[in-house]
């Protein structure tokens, strides 16, 4: 992407960002969100992570085994870390191993 | 030192943990934003005005050839969604301050800061400086965000592009998503949003992952329902 278009993208995701942080402290009364809405709300994160992250790992990067792509690889072995240690740093740690190691036996 | 001094430093020092836990995962924002072609500058700028580490990857992630201004705009609007609730929650807190104060403290809430901050208040008395409280708590880990940041940019900027390093965005949403399928519904609701999201991944402008995770949340609400209703 150019680099105004970017720069379009920071302005508008910090509008957007501050929007929705500010949302309830705008009013000084105190307002609730409707319970079904509230309900929806929690599934959010698992949802669209989801969302970003699966496409991405299927994406073919030119290195495979076999038939199954190095990043598909070291993305599940990544998600197994993630899933014993809850760590960000294990998680990209092997995430990242993982993708060079396989580069480097197939490659 | 006033109680409400005391209050600001009390902020800081609580957040002091929680920034170790923010700093590898800045640096990765640094470095993915590097990967992406953004330049160092501008990543930084987008750490201290959007300052939402999963908000800026799932940007980055959206970032290239094709993309939609607008959708990248939507994905950051959906990660971010879950500030409306800790907005709702905490705003009741603050009531007493004016507007200024009010959108200061809501521009600086990050998870951690809405977490211990309401963890705080319901220890507290009334007359508890809260605002400092949480301004103690958000300008640390703002200057901290911003500091693992350009230090990961710089770093990135360094680095040959045969180290792959734009993986580091799948790798960190995979670390925060694997910690949020904690039930049933939960991991319907990121089933649904995955699999339709690489079902989808044709559409142009990134549509599919903004049918994907509408689905997906429904996915997941509808479960609970039906998880709830049937007999034990």
């Amino acid at each position: 992407m150019s680099r105004p278009e970017i720069l379009l993208i920071i302005a508008l995701a910090a509008i957007v960002t501050l929007a929705e942080r500010a949302s309830f402290f705008i009013s000084r009364r105190g307002l609730n969100l409707p319970k079904p809405l509230e309900r929806a709300l929690t599934y959010v994160p698992a949802a669209v992570l989801a969302a970003i992250v699966t496409p991405s790992l299927f994406r073919p990067s030119g290195v495979a085994v076999g038939p199954i792509d190095a990043r598909l690889i070291a993305g599940l072995v990544a998600g197994l870390v993630a899933w014993r240690t809850r760590s960000v740093l294990a998680t990209f740690a092997t995430g990242m191993l993982a993708l060079w190691g396989i580069g480097w036996l197939v490659g | 030192m006033t109680r409400r001094r005391k209050a600001l430093f009390d902020g800081v020092r609580d957040m002091l943990p929680m920034v170790l836990g923010a700093v590898p995962f800045g640096l990765i924002t640094g470095v993915s934003a590097i990967g992406v072609g953004m330049v160092p500058g501008d990543a930084v700028l987008m750490s201290g005005l959007v300052y939402a580490g999963a908000a800026q990857l799932a940007a980055f992630s959206l970032m290239g050839p094709g993309a939609s201004i607008w959708v990248i705009v939507l994905t950051i609007a959906m990660v971010n969604l879950r500030f409306v609730m800790y907005s709702a929650s905490i705003a009741p807190w603050l009531r007493r301050y004016g507007i200024a104060s009010r959108l200061l403290v809501a521009y600086l809430m990050v998870d951690q800061a809405y977490a211990l901050g309401v963890l705080k208040f319901r220890r507290e008395d009334a007359d508890f400086p809260r605002r400092e409280y949480m301004l103690g708590m958000g300008v640390t880990m703002w200057l901290a965000w911003m500091a693992a940041t350009a230090a990961g940019a710089i770093l990135g900027a360094q680095l040959p592009p045969e180290w792959q390093l734009d993986f580091a965005v799948p790798l960190s949403f995979l670390a925060l998503l694997v910690p949020v399928v904690r039930t049933r519904p939960m991991l319907v609701a990121a089933l649904t949003g995955g699999s339709l999201a690489l079902a989808l991944a044709p559409l142009p402008y990134n549509l599919g992952l903004v049918v994907a995770s509408l689905s997906g949340i429904a996915a997941g609400a509808v479960a609970e329902r039906l998880l709830a209703s049937r007999p034990a």
